[in-house]
């Protein structure tokens, strides 16, 4: 029947044959029925074969223009012009900013990108803290210090020029991970606060620019030891669409945050990092990602400056070659991560409150 | 030629998929689309991809019997570019554009309804072809959308002869017909 119909559509019956088959749908409807159908049916597959013709026909047509440069894929949006005034003048800048040593705070885009890659799209996310808010900090300082005076140990409260976040990876030797752009933005001195306003001193003992992680060393005698932290370092990649949570200090406490990850590559497919949706904000560098069975997956790193809700994370098995290179160091070849799986199966709530102890600001100036 | 009977010429190309046809509007029309979208809150992705998809609109309406524009090519591909990234605008819940541009514009929703039309049609054959297993997969491609003869498919799926091939293409056919309509009568 099929084969019939194949031939019928084709004009390739004889005549005989044609007459015999015209003759047979006239009286049964049913097979008339089935007939129109099945050319129906082969129409249809041709269509479709020629529509997918006709698309890779255009893009392989684009993709012979985009050569070309006739198109261009990704020319940023209306402020493509101020991006490319920046690059431009993004040296003459940086020179006029270290004679006057001091870098405006004001502007978001001062900060230029983390990776030594050409112009990127993305912006990372170490909250500079405004004038105004460093005027109000320090009033609030000379408060807390009258305060603090009369309590036994006067603290070294330090008037912060950013802050970000940054969580324990070695309770044993407090060290601790962040963002290397977190890093850098220390001039002179760095410090972490956990949550109820408490700051030691740190220093750096790793930076790298590559994939940009940092571990800090918590140096402050005050500093008492935790217990293990109760999430785990995941080494496999994680999956797409898994759920995770983050926490960090995109304000002056702490902040939880919800999403899922939406690549397994970062932006412009950088095998570094992964993509999450979920909302963050400068401040948010640096915040622990896990997943519902307290696996850490990633490290908030970036956000597309064009998307809502695009955020680039590196990818957890990076950790394990930052650790591996501290361990080369001298003086830090105890570096060990512990953690005691405490969150498997325990609703979000729990959860929270069992991670947000490890979870710090790390603030400098 | 006068412009209406080059743009003819033009738009037989593409009913026919020719390389040429399908480069000449893309370079007489492309820029004119990328500047609309871009002044519109899109990215230079954006207007590629409703450039390919008006591009598109236009080959299953060129393909149609008895297809004539009755108006210039370039405010046909305005009309239904426009049309296009408004939709997509108003579905990604990013705010439409305030002022209106001074390009003339016809009405196009009927066209672009016969094109939501196909698309759907498309991707219901699309799922269809890909719910099939091998080799009946292949098979199907090879001969329905490569149009392969069937001789040279039977030797290159190893097949003793051309008729055995036949026979289980006809099973495959079947087989793509019932899960095609499955989905085809809920539209």
């Amino acid at each position: 029947m099929i084969d019939a119909v194949e031939r019928f559509v084709k004009g390739e019956m004889s005549p005989e044959e044609l007459a015999y088959f015209m003759d047979l749908r006239k009286n049964n409807p049913e097979v008339d029925q089935a007939v129109v159908e099945q050319i129906f049916f082969l129409n249809e597959l041709n269509k479709f074969a020629n529509t997918r013709d006709f698309r890779h026909q255009l893009h392989e047509t684009e993709a012979q223009l985009v050569k070309e440069g006739l198109i261009n894929r990704t020319p940023l949006k209306n402020s493509s012009k101020v991006v490319f005034l920046w690059t431009r003048y993004k040296r003459t800048i940086a020179v006029a900013a270290s004679i006057a040593g001091l870098v405006s705070l004001g502007i978001g885009t001062i900060i230029s990108n983390i990776s030594t890659k050409p112009q990127q799209n993305i912006k990372p996310l170490v909250d500079k803290l405004q004038q105004q808010e460093t005027k109000t900090r320090q009033i609030e300082n000379k408060i807390n210090q009258l305060a603090a005076a009369n309590s036994e140990a006067a603290q070294p409260k330090v008037t912060a020029r950013f802050r970000a976040t940054g969580f324990m990876i070695d309770v044993q030797n407090n060290y601790l991970l962040t963002n290397a752009h977190v890093v850098r933005e220390a001039k002179n001195q760095l410090v972490i606060e956990n949550n109820k306003g408490e700051q030691y001193t740190a220093t750096s003992v790793y930076v790298n620019f590559e994939n940009d992680l940092a571990v800090l060393k918590i140096t402050d005698e005050r500093f008492k030891k935790m217990s293990p932290a109760p999430y785990s370092i995941k080494k496999n990649p994680a999956e797409l669409g898994e759920q995770v949570f983050m926490l960090g200090f995109p304000k002056q406490e702490i902040v939880y945050g919800e999403g899922y990850v939406s690549a397994k590559n970062g932006y412009k497919m950088d095998t570094i990092y992964c993509q999450l949706n979920t909302s963050a904000n400068e401040g948010s560098s640096g915040s622990p990602v896990i997943n519902k069975n307290g696996e850490l997956i990633g490290i908030i790193s970036s956000m597309e400056a064009n998307a809502e809700g695009v955020v680039f994370a590196i990818k957890s098995r990076n950790i394990f070659a930052a650790i591996d290179a501290i361990k080369e160091l001298e003086g830090h070849d105890d570096i060990k991560v512990t953690s005691l799986p405490a969150l498997r199966g325990v609703d979000r709530v729990q959860q929270i409150k069992r991670v947000q102890d490890y979870v710090f600001m790390v603030k400098g100036n | 030629m006068t412009q209406f009977e080059s743009e003819k010429a033009l738009l037989q190309g593409l009913a026919t998929r020719d390389k040429a046809a399908v480069e000449q509007v893309y370079r007489e029309h492309y820029h004119m689309i990328q500047s609309m979208v871009i002044h519109n809150n899109g990215t230079g992705d954006d207007a590629a991809d409703i450039f390919q998809e008006t591009m598109i609109v236009l080959y299953e309406k060129s393909m149609t019997d008895g297809f004539e524009l009755n108006c210039q090519l370039k405010t046909y591909i305005y009309s239904i570019a426009r049309r296009l990234w408004l939709k997509r605008l108003s579905t990604a819940m990013r705010y439409a554009p305030t002022a209106d541009s001074a390009e003339e514009v016809i009405a196009v929703e009927e066209d672009l309804e016969f094109h939501e039309r196909r698309q759907t049609e498309f991707s219901i054959m699309e799922q269809a072809l890909s719910k099939m297993g091998e080799p009946c997969k292949s098979l199907l491609e090879a001969y329905y959308l490569q149009k392969k003869p069937m001789q040279q498919i039977a030797s290159e799926f190893g097949y003793t002869n051309s008729d055995n091939a036949k026979t289980q293409k006809y099973k495959c056919l079947v087989r793509l017909k019932k899960l095609f309509f499955q989905q085809y009568k809920n539209l």
